[in-house]
């Protein structure tokens, strides 16, 4: 390539070691993760459409991808709403213990997806700590699809604290204290004046959590009783494809749920677009 | 009630809420945090020791136990540099210039976030299984890749790949090239200039990035789940090996090898914690995943 064709891609500068870093980052880059997500793609045209059609449709394999984004749509829900109660409270009291909550609220980020799950599922199940509460309303949590809900809701708490805290943290009080002043009452001011600049770091929360739940895998399977068509993630399935050397099946599966990914991923960059232009940040 | 109306109690303030609402909102919210994070962290270390200190010794000293440590180690000691390694060039390859197609390349490096673990394995064992492209090939030449340590270091590396680049490339985008420039118009060279200008910038950012990975790596499960074939101790790292003795009904002995896992991230958050607080300038405003 000459030189001029490089500048106009590349602005000159004194620092060096572009090609080298930018070489060694694009080539690792692509052997780890272009290449092998580019050979799951192509292996779908190599099984044609009809059969990647036929693979799509299976009864099977749409009740696990509806339980799978059904329980990530409900834990999402959930930790929208507790999560900004959670934020909240960390953000504007005082109470002991609050940093050590406020550091914990990372654990599902650092906690092995199996420990969770082992843990979850001993602690609803029938005789766990918080089980043997429920089972007298009736309630059975671990083994049931309600199990798979409690455990995307443990992986997905911390991305809608972690969002709206930092948001929380930098609203201008004046705002509340004028709304105030004007003879609002406190719950018109939280519903008029607090919440609206919230909702996207809110909604982007909520994306996350939803994106990261619908492809969770290592917590669920411990709590969530695995039934087909009733308790089966589409993650699980994909791997139950696997062991029975149903490499078509698996891949189709997996192309669905890389499609749902990039939506997701869309998504939360269009709320981001929009919270700039609407509220001149993103989050 | 006339009462209050005489009471010299002060109004409450303008801007807060009642005392009651807020007892309130701070029970649900701890009550919440306790049901979902506290008391499955303290269940784990609990149910590992029920059965006594001795128990869990001899549950973490099993020979397979032993081989699970050893092998969750050495994964992490192979992807943890490597992923290093990228991050660094990555970062520096897209602060410290312009050129077109970065946002995309951005996006590209965050890629395997949004990628469940599951299919993190499986485009491996499409690659290098059986029957997979190169299987064939792989197999006549007697080069084992799924089912053996390379497709556990494949998946791990995968799934861990973003961390350290995504907590250097803001910071570093913030600290523009200016410190870079003086010293290399003094005369320092490139490498120099890296070792002695840019790291002294970035070690907190890649202390926590590093640390973030290394917790990733040690625990990964669904991605290693589908190309390790779950040998006891031969292809079973830490996370597995929990699973393969849940399964096998020995509950202690999964506690105790969870809890091993939960003391790491118990440290992590830690270590993570105290650089927030004491270095939490000099770490890029983004919050981990």
């Amino acid at each position: 390539m000459s030189t001029g064709a490089r500048l106009v891609w590349k602005r000159p500068s004194v620092i060096p070691g572009f090609g080298l870093t930018f070489g060694f980052a694009l080539t690792y880059l692509g052997l780890i993760v272009l290449v092998p997500l580019v050979g799951l793609v192509l292996r779908n045209t190599t099984m044609g459409w009809h059969q990647f059609w036929v693979l799509a449709l299976d009864p099977r394999t749409i009740a696990a991808l509806r339980v799978s984004f059904g329980s990530a749509l409900i834990a999402a829900a959930i930790n929208a709403v507790f999560g900004v109660v959670l934020a909240w409270v960390l953000v504007r009291y005082r109470f002991a213990g609050r940093r050590v909550v406020d550091a914990m609220i990372d654990l599902p980020f650092a906690l092995p997806t199996a420990v969770a799950g082992i843990a979850l599922s001993a602690l609803y199940a029938p005789r766990g700590w918080v089980g043997h509460l429920l089972a007298p309303l009736g309630i059975k949590v671990a083994y049931t699809p309600a199990g798979i809900v409690v455990a995307l809701i443990f992986i997905g708490l911390p991305f809608v604290v972690r969002t709206v805290e930092p948001v929380l943290a930098e609203l201008d009080r004046d705002v509340e204290e004028a709304s105030a002043t004007l003879g609002a009452r406190r719950w018109q001011t939280i519903i008029q004046v607090v919440l609206p600049p919230l909702i996207p770091a809110i909604l982007t929360g909520f994306a996350l959590a939803l994106a990261r739940g619908i492809g969770e895998y290592g917590s669920v399977i411990f709590v969530a009783g695995n039934i087909p068509f009733v308790s089966e993630i589409a993650p699980l399935l994909i791997v139950i494809r696997l062991e029975e050397f149903n490499y078509d099946g698996a891949t189709a599966l997996a192309s669905i749920m890389l499609a749902i990914s990039f939506g997701m991923l869309l998504t939360i960059n269009l709320i981001q677009s929009w919270s700039r232009r609407r509220f001149g940040h993103a989050i | 009630m006339p009462s209050e109306l005489h009471s010299s109690k002060p109004p409450p303030p303008a801007t807060g809420e009642s005392a009651a609402l807020r007892v309130t909102l701070i029970v649900v919210a701890l009550a919440f945090f306790a049901c979902f994070l506290l008391l499955p962290l303290i269940l784990v270390f609990v149910e590992a020791l029920r059965a006594g200190l001795s128990r869990y010794v001899a549950a973490i000293a099993n020979p397979d136990s032993r081989a699970a440590i050893s092998l969750t180690l050495l994964v992490a000691a192979i992807v943890v540099p490597a992923n290093t390694v990228f991050g660094i060039a990555a970062a520096w390859a897209i602060a410290k210039f312009d050129f077109k197609g970065k946002s995309f390349l951005i996006t590209l490096i965050d890629l395997p976030f949004s990628v469940s673990p599951v299919i993190a394995g499986l485009v491996y064992v499409l690659l290098f299984g059986a029957r997979g492209y190169f299987g064939p090939w792989l197999d006549a030449h007697n080069i084992q890749i799924i089912f053996a340590l390379p497709g556990i270091v494949l998946a791990t590396t995968f799934v861990t790949f973003p961390f350290v680049a995504r907590e250097l490339i803001p910071l570093m985008q913030e600290q523009g090239s200016g410190d870079e420039e003086a010293a290399l118009s003094l005369g320092a060279s490139g490498f120099k200039t890296f070792v002695l200008v840019t790291l002294p910038n970035i070690k907190w950012a890649l202390l926590y990035g590093v640390l973030l990975c290394n917790a990733r790596a040690m625990g990964e499960f669904g991605a290693v789940a589908v190309v390790s074939g779950r040998i006891r101790g031969l292809t079973s790292t830490m996370p597995l090996h929990v699973e393969i003795l849940y399964n096998e009904y020995a509950y202690t002995a999964a506690f105790a090898m969870a809890s091993l896992l939960a003391l790491l991230a118990l440290l992590t958050l830690a270590i993570k914690t105290t650089l927030e607080w004491r270095y939490g300038d000099q770490i890029a405003a983004t919050n981990g995943h």
